[in-house]
């Protein structure tokens, strides 16, 4: 659905005069009803690890952090989740990776990143010990399970700003295994 | 190692925050809302209180009873108080200063928020009438913009005592 790509506060600005759209009364002696879109234009500071982060995947790189006992966090976080002490340095990897689990949405939303059905699944990259949320483009919920090889797909170079969605979605690896950027 | 030169490194991400309503008006609304489109001010009367609101929620806050009717109230009233805004502010339309107050119409039991133009804002003050300035017809629509502004209608500035009672 075309929606409006502005920002309108919650007025009454929005009704249709004298009718006749859809959606919009015409008739004198029904209930007026609009359609409002409710926009904060947020940017948020993101810091200097999350930072790196954004920054690798402008550069076509996953890059995660080392933390408590020598695991590889990712994304990396300024502080390690189990000792809460800071994290060391940054660490490339990836960029194939492990479906450590998945969930199948078979209707996508209007937020969603791709307009046809597609996978949420967590992905474990080669040297790292967590996972990472992203969508698997697999075409079908029957070409996805748990263990499969994936690479992210990114967008072209020119095109990636630093933003998670550099990574267009996580694509079959196929079995010669190649990765890196597109 | 891989660590950027801090210059070329991302610092800020874009996260918009987006919410879509279907707004439903309601029936309380919605003939106000139709009275704007054609140049009138419709209100609801309370049947226990007798007061009339505008724009009307379809109750009355007091007794707790839907508001009845269509109340078809004058286009002037009084101003019960007013800021002058001189304050510039992001997305700002309106040059500064200029008033924002509340007019009580006539007829009315509470007043809403307008703007007051075609007066100096030093020389507003409460009591002061005014009367609506309406859009042209053919622009006028289910809105509150159907109102321009308000501006004083040169009447003698109301006695305290018929305000008071809606600061
Ligand atoms: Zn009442």
């Amino acid at each position: 659905m075309q929606r409006l790509g502005h920002v309108h506060g919650p007025c009454c600005r929005n009704f249709e005069r004298g009718g006749g759209r859809s959606g919009m009364s015409a008739a004198g002696d029904q209930v007026l009803t609009a359609e409002h879109v409710l926009e904060y234009p947020y940017s948020r500071s993101v810091g200097p690890v999350i930072g790196a982060f954004l920054t690798g995947l402008r550069d076509g790189r996953l890059l995660g952090c080392t933390g408590s006992g020598g695991r590889v966090i990712v994304p990396p976080t300024e502080y390690d989740p189990e000792t809460a002490e800071s994290t060391g340095e940054l660490v490339e990897v990836g960029p194939e990776g492990t479906v450590t689990a998945w969930a199948w949405v078979g209707r996508p939303a209007p937020q969603h990143p791709l307009d046809r059905p597609v996978a949420w699944g967590l992905v474990k990259p080669d040297g790292a010990d967590t996972a990472l949320l992203h969508v698997l483009d697999t075409g079908s919920p029957d070409t996805v399970s748990t263990g499969m090889r994936v690479r992210p797909d990114f967008l072209p170079e020119g095109e990636r700003v630093g933003r998670i969605g550099d990574i267009r979605a996580f694509v079959p690896a196929g079995p010669a295994g190649r990765g890196g950027v597109g | 190692m891989a660590d950027r030169p801090g210059s070329d490194q991302v610092t800020t991400l874009d996260t918009p925050i987006r919410l879509d309503y279907h707004f439903s008006a309601g029936a309380a609304a919605t003939p106000y809302l139709r009275g704007l489109a054609e140049g009138k001010f419709v209100g609801q009367r309370c049947p226990v209180c007798r007061k009339v609101y505008i724009p009307p929620r379809g109750s009355c806050p007091t007794d707790g009873v839907a508001t009845e009717g269509a109340e078809v109230l004058a286009d002037k009233g009084t101003v019960t108080t007013y800021c002058v805004v001189n304050v510039p502010f992001a997305g700002q339309s309106i040059e500064i200063p200029y008033i924002c107050a509340q007019v009580l119409l006539d007829g009315a039991d509470i007043s809403f928020m307008s703007l007051i133009q075609e007066i100096p804002a030093d020389q507003v003050r409460m009591g002061l009438r005014v009367e609506a300035v309406w859009v042209p017809p053919e622009e006028r629509g289910p809105t509150l913009a159907s109102v321009e502004y308000f501006r004083p209608n040169g009447e003698p500035d109301a006695d305290y005592d018929s305000y008071k009672a809606y600061l």
